[in-house]
């Protein structure tokens, strides 16, 4: 049961671009095809979740038994950037096509604030590893729920006649605002 | 006059946050009041200022294959002493910027000014750069700041101008207020460099 609450919470009420403000970069970078940002959905999914696997581990085992968990951002950071790269190197062999749709916007995974905000957060919030990952599944779920939604609009809004001034990214902020507006309706669920 | 003019681009021309929309996160996410657009402006401009020094001092002895890391390990000390001298003078503030203050780290502004101009400058240019950067940020955070904190609560710095029992509009200081100020401003910043 707190597994479901964590899942509503993370996916829709909580949501991690919408209102907690991690992630905004690709948010708004890769998000003018819905294609592309099914892709960088998936490719934050696997990132995500193995780091925080992998960085809930090195917290528990290594840092708080030698004392050292002031070298948590350093050896966070240093921990996803390895895993990106991995990624990279596996992507590029598997699935070229992926890899070229995603270009710059993969290593850019690495300075992705969202992996390792939730890479931090699961600690902060004192969760037990399943509670870890079920909570970066679902927070990685709501990144790409709202990123889809959101190229799905921008799409239609290439289509139609805004203001000059307001071309590109001032009218995509105004939508993300709105579409910020339509989840706050969810924060009853919880 | 070369250096005033690394100084002076961060705060119009290359905006970090208006212009080159790096940053975006922290802008959005820690500017429901001015003054924690201000205490985080200031904490991401000492990061800034010291890795672009620090970054710029050791340019030459680091390898090129490994220097995206190298300059993450130097960005993500200078946070780590950010992070601990707030938690210990200014407990509150700390507490209310959170996450975001270990997240400097993955600021886009920090690792890109790193690479774009420290890696290919020397100290002293590299030192105003990070400072002009800095400050535009900040500026720019505490504007954003000041106008979600006079629409949403109807106050300025924490002093209140609208009549005691008035509430501001509410929706400015939450989550979607943060999206629509930022893109107006944007809007506007196009406009006025477009003209000048």
């Amino acid at each position: 049961m707190e597994y479901v609450i964590i899942l509503i919470s993370a996916i829709l009420v909580n949501n991690i671009v919408l209102a907690q403000f991690l992630g905004i970069c690709p948010f708004l970078g890769v998000s003018t095809k819905i294609d592309t940002s099914i892709g960088m959905g998936a490719s934050v999914l696997f990132v995500m979740t193995l780091a925080t696997i992998v960085t809930f581990l090195i917290q528990k085992f290594v840092l708080i038994p030698l004392n050292l968990a002031f070298l948590q951002t350093i050896s966070f950071i240093l921990i996803i950037a390895a895993l990106v790269q991995m990624l990279e190197i596996i992507l590029k062999k598997a699935s070229p096509s992926l890899y070229q749709a995603l270009g710059i916007y993969l290593p850019l995974i690495t300075t992705n604030c969202a992996v390792l905000g939730v890479a931090i957060l699961v600690i902060k919030k004192e969760y037990n590893l399943m509670e870890s990952v079920v909570f970066t599944i679902a927070t990685a779920i709501g990144f790409a729920l709202a990123l889809v939604i959101f190229a799905g609009i921008r799409e239609q809004i290439e289509l139609s006649n805004t203001p000059k001034g307001m071309k590109g990214i001032p009218i995509a902020l105004v939508t993300a605002g709105i579409l910020a507006m339509a989840f706050m309706g969810f924060s009853g669920l919880v | 006059m070369n250096q005033l003019n690394n100084f002076t681009k961060g705060f119009l021309r290359e905006n970090p946050i208006l212009v080159l929309l790096l940053g975006t996160c922290p802008t959005l996410a820690v500017t429901s009041s001015a003054i924690n657009g201000l205490g985080m402006g200031l904490a991401t401009t000492f990061v800034l200022f010291m890795s672009n020094a620090f970054i710029s001092m050791i340019k030459n002895f680091v390898p090129d294959k490994v220097r995206i890391p190298s300059f993450i390990v130097v960005i993500a000390s200078f946070v780590t002493i950010v992070d601990l001298l707030m938690q210990a003078y200014t407990p509150s503030l700390s507490a209310q910027l959170g996450i975001f203050i270990p997240l400097i780290v993955v600021n886009c502004i920090v690792l890109g000014r790193a690479e774009a101009f420290a890696a290919k400058n020397n100290i002293l240019s590299s030192m105003v750069d990070g400072l002009g950067m800095g400050l535009g940020f900040t500026v720019a955070l505490t504007i954003m700041g000041g106008i979600r904190e006079m629409l949403g609560a109807g106050s300025i710095f924490g002093f209140k101008f609208i009549a005691e029992t008035a509430d501001g509009i509410l929706i400015f200081i939450l989550a979607p207020g943060a999206f629509i100020t930022l893109g107006f401003l944007i809007a506007l910043l196009k406009k006025i460099n477009k003209t000048s």
